[in-house]
């Protein structure tokens, strides 16, 4: 038996709110699956576990908000071997039945930190209704009638997203909004990047450097790489930019990693958080994993569907916690240049302002050419201005060989 | 398939992408990235839903032609029916 914890949501935060559970006991789980949804000052966070084994019960109750290290649920990881003859397809109809709330385990009663109120409707109407354990709780809270509602999911079981259908009052309210366009509320996002930011302008002693970057050789890498291409394979500069920070780092340890307690940790793996503007205020830099291994096409996949999950506020715990450098990209329609706030605790933060045709020297003749400001905001506890210069030149040097990232 | 169907697609589209935008307030002449608030990723997945909804190839070449909603209706439109 192993306990499963909250996982560290990234440095800004320091508790979440359990809003739904992705599985139930008994059922198997392996290593990266999604088993929560948690509900932080950013959004919904996906959580996955750890291990693999069979969840044995839960510990947290939905709607409780707890820290960060607090057991939520115990996952047995001998069991899954112990029964071969499971179908991996899924649970018997049988089985799963077992697991319904309606026959909960004097395992499962006992161990629950939850003080279960009584329905407030009969509970003679939930004999035989299929409901997961989340959604009943949530039905309980609500006061509405299980028997009422129609369930979606696996043999027509009440989920969770049923009771909140059913509910009138709250199908604007918080949870409903996670499905749909969840966004927190303003304020409290506000306060959180407000906490991460103090911290880090109070914290580390930054020092900043800028390079004007000719793009040229990236934008007609970029074109003739998109001329052919179905629209869902198409590149976007931006992948180049982080591509190329991804290669620079190798060399340049020092900006790529975690500053904690004193001491600096060198990241043995590119984890790049990439900053994303969310709608109606707002931002998250969650990681794209080992970017230094990723090809453009896979790079550019992971960044799209980073994206599209950020826009409708799904990330996952993992994505925000371990970023070891972040990249800031204005786009098209941002200003000349950027310098960033390191995200503690990271020690460095690439900014690419916005990409346009400026004046630029070539053979002694001033022609257009498309350029980008380059800059770098690092902590000068780990590292120097000199480094910081040579970090820089070199991805600009990968900038100038686009066929090499 | 007629405009109106394109139109409706295209709606459908920008409001998964941009959904805070009240189509009301928008000036549909001007340069859809601003009106819309969408940056270049964005805008990339709106060009592959919209190719995908409707069965069509829009090169990066032709992005100057769809700056604006107006004129991505247009293009949509002439695209479809060609």
């Amino acid at each position: 038996m192993s306990e499963f914890l909250m996982p560290s949501l990234g440095a800004d935060m320091e508790a979440g709110t359990l809003v739904e559970w992705l599985k139930k006991p008994g059922d198997e789980v392996s290593r990266g699956d999604i088993i929560a949804v948690v509900d932080t000052q950013k959004g919904a966070i996906e959580i996955e576990v750890f291990e693999d084994g069979v969840l044995a019960n839960y510990i947290v109750d939905i709607g409780s908000k707890v820290p960060v290290g607090t057991p939520m649920a115990m996952i047995d990881e001998a069991r899954q071997e112990q029964r071969p003859e499971r179908p991996v397809s899924g649970p018997s109809p049988i089985a799963d039945a077992a697991h319904m709330e309606t026959a909960p385990s004097p395992e499962q009663v006992a161990e629950t930190t939850v003080s279960r109120t009584p329905p407030p409707v009969a509970a003679r109407s939930l004999e035989r209704l299929r409901i997961t354990p989340a959604a009943r709780r949530l039905a309980t809270r609500k006061g509405i009638d299980p028997s009422s509602v129609t369930g979606s999911g696996q043999d027509g079981a009440i989920v969770m997203a049923d009771v909140e259908a059913s509910d009138p009052s709250t199908t604007n309210g918080r949870i409903a909004d996670h499905r749909t366009t969840n966004k927190p509320e303003r304020a409290v996002m506000r306060r959180a990047i407000a906490a991460a930011m103090a911290r880090s302008k109070r914290e580390i002693p930054h020092y900043y450097l800028s390079h004007t970057c000719d793009l040229s050789k990236a934008d007609a890498f970029v074109s003739s790489y998109n001329a052919d291409c179905p629209a869902d394979q198409r590149i976007l500069l931006a992948i180049l930019f982080v591509k190329a920070v991804a290669l620079a780092l190798p060399k340049y340890p020092e900006f790529n990693g975690h500053f904690k307690d004193g001491v600096f940790i060198e990241a043995e793996k590119a984890h790049v958080g990439f900053a994303i503007n969310i709608r109606g205020g707002g931002l998250v830099a969650p990681a794209i994993h080992d970017v230094d291994t990723l090809d453009l096409a896979a790079l550019m996949t992971k960044m799209r569907d980073l994206v599209a999950r950020v826009r409708i506020g799904r990330f996952r715990a993992a994505e925000l916690s371990d970023p070891t450098i972040t990249i800031s990209c204005l786009g098209e329609r941002g200003v000349e240049a950027l310098f960033g706030v390191i995200y503690p605790p990271q020690v460095a933060i690439v900014g690419f302002g916005m990409p346009a045709m400026r004046p630029w020297i070539n053979d002694g003749n001033i022609q257009p050419c498309l350029t980008v400001a380059l800059t770098l905001a690092a902590d000068h506890r780990v590292s120097d201005g000199h480094r910081g210069a040579l970090f820089l030149s070199t991805i600009n040097k990968y900038l100038q060989e686009p066929e090499t990232l | 398939m007629n405009d109106k169907d394109v139109e409706a697609i295209l709606r459908r589209e920008l409001f998964k992408i941009a959904p805070d935008i009240d189509m009301a307030d928008v000036e549909l002449s001007a340069d859809i990235r601003e009106e819309f608030d969408i940056d270049s990723m964005d805008f990339l997945n709106l060009v592959v839903a919209l190719s995908k909804a409707l069965n069509m190839n829009i090169p990066e070449a032709d992005y100057s032609k769809i700056s604006t909603y107006n004129a991505l209706v247009a293009y949509l439109g002439n695209q479809a029916n060609a």
